[in-house]
């Protein structure tokens, strides 16, 4: 059985352990894993081929959009054989990451790799700053002014050397802030990117960082930033103070800033009550249609979706737990094993585990056409924090663009006979 | 048609075969079928519905199609006779007999064969704005009147200017084939034009240039179906430069957003395979269009052809 998967490196290792492990754990299926880049591209290209792999390991953001244009094969049959409806499978999961495996009422994937997003903070810098290392922003406000109090600039030429924040670093989910600031990007059956006013406000808060630096300052800082996984990434250099990343980054800090002192710890409350907000993603393991051997592949999937919970020694971890404990990363299932909850290197495991377990976690919105959804919020984003639009025109100009892509993504769906059952579906 | 003829031509479709099996499989079918599909509504993993104009009717009313186009032929108004004029003046100075010529030659050209990945990382670092070659050179000249070298590409308005200036690294290709019609030129007409008083610009205007006419057009229009096409140099920078994931999107603002990286996003990261073949024979359309006023101009009222 052929298993694509996009990790390569330790990550990558530790897939190849976890399907030794399973290869060991019985003799009727083999699976044979390839590292392969651009997954979703090559999967779909093989899957219309004919020729898929029986596992193709994508990103959560593919399972609405490959599922609507019929490349996967639902889960729902083999879970049943299991006993269980979908919900008890689900149910097993912390509620973000059952919802990031599921579309339409359907189940489409299991989870390989969770992530949780959270605030990480350079001590050292907030010592330099006459703040309390131990004692992150709590509120939006406090983030703002923390924000501020960790900026510097050269005394002689004035120019930028550290920020505390820049909305762009790393640039990846600027969508995570309109949710942040409690907006909806999609209501279930319209986009509200623009419509929804607490969408506006987060653009208007991710400008105000640039009116605050300089546009100019802030471009000849950033031209200094190296790639995020480099010793010349600006918050192992010190240029910023907090950043937003993911579980994963805890590796990357060990890799390339050993013995940076920093803290992790859950994001400001920016709307009064949400407290533990957090942002949560997650590769998914699929199956496409036309997979050669698909029962097989539910096999490893199931596998990969379990875990031994009364696990107490290294050996004795299996699936989930054996694969996220090597990659240094939190289990997506509610029940954690002994071993794995006590024994995982690493060092800021509870409050990953405390965020991704809350009811304010929250991950990209289930709706086709992410991947243009996405493009378009980027290049608001871009507009935005380049002061060459106000939050309200480059929302506007998107939201345009975006409403008439979904009014025509519905029609292609009803022209296949399709929306019908997903307008039916239940928003997730 | 003799025996005979109708013997070679068994034993030349023989040999051709595999070729025309080849062309027929992986050119000629997949040519026929998008324009198929451009009237389709199609996913390429679903059977395709047809739609009638509906693809093209779309892509008249889409901002980004209109937007890719204007960057694309921003970049290739820019490239195409800038790169022309510098591989032509290279051309002309490695024509004369200096000592090394050779060497000259070599390493004029040996940009044209580096990869295009390895060249666009290398270009990256140059057009970085704070520790780049490029402002490290420009910056000390800008410096007196109070200014500083841009961003390039993280400023949407250099991101272009920038693709358009590296883009010069790679007229060895050119060079070469300048060269080699520069050589054509016969002596005698530049003795004649000597003896007749001609200056050195003289001689350019009206021996070099008429001579070699051909192959500037030739090359100038090797050189705009290349530009119309632009895509891994754009798709690579514009990611490393400015982050934001996998959006390849052209990033700043979608300044460094060329038809052939929208052509890309629509097809396989939005799976609309029949919009992205109505663009992909627009696309074919424009080049055509533009490849046969090209040529026109270039013959200008001469009446021999490419």
């Amino acid at each position: 059985m052929t298993y694509w998967e996009k990790w390569v490196g330790f990550e990558g290792q530790a897939v190849q352990t976890v399907v030794d492990r399973f290869n060991r754990s019985q003799s009727r299926v083999f699976v044979d894993y390839y590292a392969t880049s651009q997954i979703d591209r090559k999967t779909l290209v093989a899957t219309a081929g004919g020729d898929p792999p029986d596992i193709a390991g994508l990103h959560e953001q593919n399972i609405a959009t490959f599922a609507d244009a019929e490349a996967l094969l639902p889960l729902d049959g083999f879970i049943r054989a299991e006993g269980m409806s979908n919900e008890e499978w689900l149910a097993r999961y912390y509620p973000v990451y059952a919802r990031i495996c599921s579309h339409g009422g359907h189940v489409y994937g299991g989870i390989s790799t969770p992530a949780v997003m959270a605030l990480y903070w350079n001590k050292t810098l907030f010592r330099e700053a006459g703040l309390d290392p131990d004692r992150p922003p709590r509120t939006l406000a406090e983030f703002n002014d923390f924000s501020r109090r960790l900026t510097k600039r050269d005394p002689v030429t004035g120019r930028l050397t550290q920020v505390g924040f820049l909305p762009q670093d790393p640039g990846w989910w600027p969508w995570i802030f309109c949710r942040w600031f409690g907006g909806k990007l999609y209501d279930g059956r319209d986009i509200t990117l623009a419509t929804d006013p607490r969408n506006v406000a987060a653009f208007a808060w991710i400008q105000s960082f640039t009116k605050y630096y300089g546009l100019d300052d802030v471009k000849r800082l950033s031209s200094e930033f190296g790639p995020w996984a480099s010793p010349s990434a600006p918050f192992f250099t010190g240029k910023i103070a907090m950043v937003f990343q993911g579980v994963f980054y805890d590796n990357y800090i060990r890799q390339y800033k050993p013995g940076l002192d920093y803290g992790v710890g859950p994001w400001p409350e920016a709307v009064p009550g949400i407290t533990d907000f957090a942002m949560a993603e997650a590769d998914v393991l699929t199956i496409p249609r036309g997979a050669r051997h698909p029962r097989e592949a539910w096999e490893f999937i199931k596998y990969v979706n379990s875990a031994n919970a009364k696990a107490e020694t290294f050996d004795e971890m299996s699936g989930a737990e054996l694969l996220d404990f090597l990659q240094v990363k939190i289990s997506p299932l509610k029940v954690w094993s002994p071993f794995f909850a006590n024994h995982n290197t690493h060092p800021y495991i509870g409050m990953m585990r405390r965020l991704a377990s809350g009811p304010n976690a929250t991950s990209v919105p289930d709706i086709g056409i992410w991947q243009e959804y996405y493009r378009e919020v980027i290049s608001a984003f871009d507009k935005v924090r380049l002061l060459d639009a106000t939050p309200e025109e480059a929302l506007d100009y998107s939201q345009a663009r975006l409403e008439s892509s979904w009014k025509r993504y519905r029609r292609s769906l009803e022209r296949h006979g399709q929306w019908a059952a997903l307008g039916e579906a239940p928003p997730k | 048609m003799t025996r005979n003829e109708r013997k070679q031509l068994r034993a030349g479709l023989g040999f051709t075969s595999l070729w025309i099996v080849g062309l027929a499989a992986f050119t000629a079918y997949p040519v026929v079928a998008s324009l198929f599909y451009s009237f389709c509504d199609y996913s390429i993993l679903k059977s395709p519905v047809w739609c009638g104009l509906e693809n093209y009717h779309q892509l008249l009313q889409d901002g980004l199609f209109w937007k890719s186009l204007r960057n694309t032929l921003f970049y290739a108004g820019l490239s195409v006779p800038l790169g022309t004029a510098v591989a032509l003046g290279l051309a002309m100075l490695l024509n004369r007999p200096v000592k090394g010529r050779s060497v000259f030659r070599l390493l004029f050209f040996m940009p044209s064969i580096v990869p295009v990945v390895a060249s666009a990382m290398l270009w990256l670092w140059i057009f970085n704005g704070e520790y780049g070659l490029m402002n490290g050179f420009l910056n000390p000249i800008l410096a007196p009147f109070g200014l500083r070298g841009p961003a390039w590409l993280a400023d949407p308005s250099w991101s272009k200017p920038a693709l358009v200036i590296m883009s010069l690294w790679g007229t060895g290709n050119a060079m070469v084939i300048y060269l080699a019609g520069l050589q054509n030129v016969p002596s005698e007409l530049y003795e004649a034009a000597e003896i007749d008083g001609a200056t050195a610009w003289q001689r350019f205007r009206h021996v070099t240039l008429p001579t070699i006419a051909p192959v500037v057009a030739f090359n100038a229009i090797m050189a705009l179906i290349s530009a119309m096409q632009l895509f891994a140099q754009a798709y690579i920078m514009s990611e490393a430069a400015n982050g934001n994931g996998n959006a390849s999107d052209g990033n700043p603002e979608r300044s460094t957003l060329f038809y052939s990286i929208y052509l890309f996003s629509t097809a396989f990261q939005d799976l609309r395979m029949g919009y992205a073949s109505a663009m992909a024979y627009i696309l074919f359309l424009i080049t055509a269009a533009l490849t046969w006023v090209a040529a026109r101009l270039s013959r200008g009222g001469r009446d021999d052809t490419l």
